[in-house]
């Protein structure tokens, strides 16, 4: 399932006294089984964007479709309902919303709320918990005592359970250890091999490089670039200077030898490529 | 849920907002006593004078304070259809079966009206103009007094300080929880009430958890620091009136001399 920005214009607390223009003039699209990494400094709007997507937020001017569904000023409750069964959205420590007396039954919340039978819903709960690695012997218990990792794979768990077609990940890896940020992304590429569409806020622009196939950069409301990851990270340094945006590591390492007279076409992202680019230069460099 | 006025702070520069919170404590409390006096068509215009005046000083928008009587708009109508209703006298000017519409009855509401209003309007100046921890700190100093007959007035003035402090972040978190339970498809739109009653809960049970986390690290958090006791605790702003403050008070004489003269001589 595709989504479309159009011209989207978004005020917190429209018609207010307190009126606070947020997004101006919004136009991108997240295609069908591809991952977009939504990316800017603190404040850019980033969270406020991705809550277009299922209907948190109305847009204040403009137009927001997903699927077949178009969202405006005055869509209503029922079809945003309709429209929140086919997106699943994480956000940032996801932890905070578990409530039930069981891993279980939190995970089966989503899909009974969208019309699941009971046994359905906990077919479906089963296959989102297996999905993340909870095992099985913590099903029963209650979330409350699990350590915050565990929390947080139910939590996931728990937005992916009704099996959206859009997955929304608002800086999952925040508070993470790096073990448990790998096996975030790994569970984004699960997601994009089971042609899901998948939206990714992350500060850190090495998972950008590794998994993402656009990137969009929002800059004080605006989205100031959409392109692939290898277009991006190869615009000029001053330019992310200004968005106030990091190289991933290997791009930040071959900066510094461009300032010792490396000369080099493509900035390399990976560490792959700057070991290739270092190995090629050792010979005449000694 | 963010277009409530009354007790948001809104930051400023104008002479109301560097005026001693102490200061715009007693002026409303003030203000709020001579309007329970308040019964004849002039007295209500100098107070309606005295306000607009006010609420020129604080130099805010004047649909902000337009949006603060916005949520009581309800309370009012109530109360003005009461009093319409429910007081007697002549001459009766409509009737409704055994409801009769007196001239006094709709004279009473629309004075009734004019209270709440101005009322409302002049906390929502303190209120606007005052961050709430400077309403606690005054609180605190006003009643000191009260020391003397073992009232723990300081640990009263930080538990206040704190809670208020704890208001804005908990008003952040419920929004975050609604959003990530709507998301997984909660409404309260839809089913009985018993049905949507039940809704409530898996917003309710991860604010409690996260408000008691908050309470167990804010606790922590003090007594790391050496926290022992409110009482003898020092602080960092020392209120003390100013040059604008004794404006005020004079401002506020001057006004009451005003309002009794009206009200008696008029
Ligand atoms: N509920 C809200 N009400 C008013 N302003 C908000 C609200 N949420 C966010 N903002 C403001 O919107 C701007 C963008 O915030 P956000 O979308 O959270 O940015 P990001 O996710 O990129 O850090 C910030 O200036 C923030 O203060
Ligand atoms: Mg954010």
């Amino acid at each position: 399932m595709a989504i479309n920005f159009q011209q989207v214009n978004f005020s917190y607390g429209a018609g207010t006294s307190l009126e606070q223009p947020i997004l101006f003039d919004i136009t991108a699209n997240f295609p069908t089984g591809q991952v977009t990494a939504v990316v800017g400094q603190t404040g850019s709007g980033k969270s406020t964007l991705i809550q277009h997507i299922n209907g948190l937020l109305l847009p204040t001017e403009g137009q927001v479709t997903v699927a077949d569904h178009h969202i405006t000023a005055n869509t209503k409750e029922k079809e945003l309902m309709r429209i929140r069964e086919k997106v699943g959205m994480v956000f940032q420590f996801p932890e905070n919303q578990l409530f039930a007396n069981t891993v279980l039954e939190d995970v089966m919340y989503g899909p009974i709320n969208f019309g699941y039978s009971r046994s359905d819903a906990k077919n479906a709960a089963e296959i989102a918990l297996k999905r993340l690695n909870v095992s099985e012997t913590l099903w029963e218990k209650s979330p409350f005592e699990l350590s915050g990792g565990q929390m947080r794979r139910i939590a996931i768990a728990g937005a992916l359970a009704s099996n959206p077609d859009i997955v929304v990940l608002d800086e999952p890896a925040a508070g993470l250890d790096p073990r448990g940020q790998q096996e975030l992304l790994n569970l984004v590429i699960e997601l994009k091999t089971l042609n899901k569409t998948v939206i990714l806020i992350s500060h850190q622009m090495d998972h950008v490089a590794q998994i993402a196939d656009q990137v969009i950069v929002m800059h004080e409301g605006k989205v100031a670039a959409q392109e692939a990851p290898e277009q991006l990270f190869n615009r000029d340094i001053q330019w992310f200077t200004d968005m106030k945006l990091d190289l991933p590591k290997a791009g930040q390492f071959a900066e510094k030898l461009r300032q010792q007279d490396w000369q080099f076409e493509q900035r390399p992202l990976t560490i792959k490529a700057l070991t290739d680019l270092i190995n090629s230069r050792g010979t005449t460099h000694g | 849920m963010g277009n409530i006025m009354i007790g948001r702070f809104v930051p400023g520069k104008s002479v109301v907002h560097q005026l001693d919170p102490r200061t715009k404590i007693i002026g409303t409390f003030v203000f709020i006593l001579l309007m329970l006096w308040a019964n004849t068509w002039s007295t209500y215009l100098v107070a309606a004078i005295f306000v607009w005046f006010t609420i020129l000083l604080t130099q805010q928008p004047l649909k902000m304070y337009i949006d603060g009587l916005k949520p009581i708009f309800w309370l009012l109508a109530f109360t003005i259809v009461l009093q319409i209703f429910f007081t007697g006298g002549t001459p009766v000017l409509l009737h409704f079966g055994f409801i009769k519409v007196t001239l006094p009855g709709v004279i009473n509401a629309l004075f009734v009206m004019f209270r709440f209003v101005l009322i409302i309007l002049m906390s929502t100046i303190m209120t606007l103009t005052t961050p709430p921890t400077s309403i606690a700190n005054a609180l605190e100093s006003l009643l000191k007094p009260l020391k003397s007959l073992k009232v723990p007035v300081a640990e009263m003035a930080l538990m206040l300080s704190i809670a208020l402090r704890f208001v804005p972040l908990l008003m952040d978190e419920t929004q975050k929880i609604m959003n990530a339970q709507k998301s997984r498809g909660m409404s309260f739109s839809t089913g009985g009430p018993v049905k949507r009653a039940k809704a409530i809960v898996p917003l309710l049970i991860p604010l409690f958890v996260g408000a008691l986390q908050r309470a167990l690290d804010l606790a922590n958090a003090m007594e790391v620091r050496g926290f022992k006791d409110a009482e003898h605790r020092t602080k960092y702003r020392i209120l003390k009136y100013k040059k604008q403050d004794y404006q005020a008070f004079a401002s506020l004489l001057l006004f009451s001399i005003i309002f009794f003269s009206v009200l008696y001589l008029i």
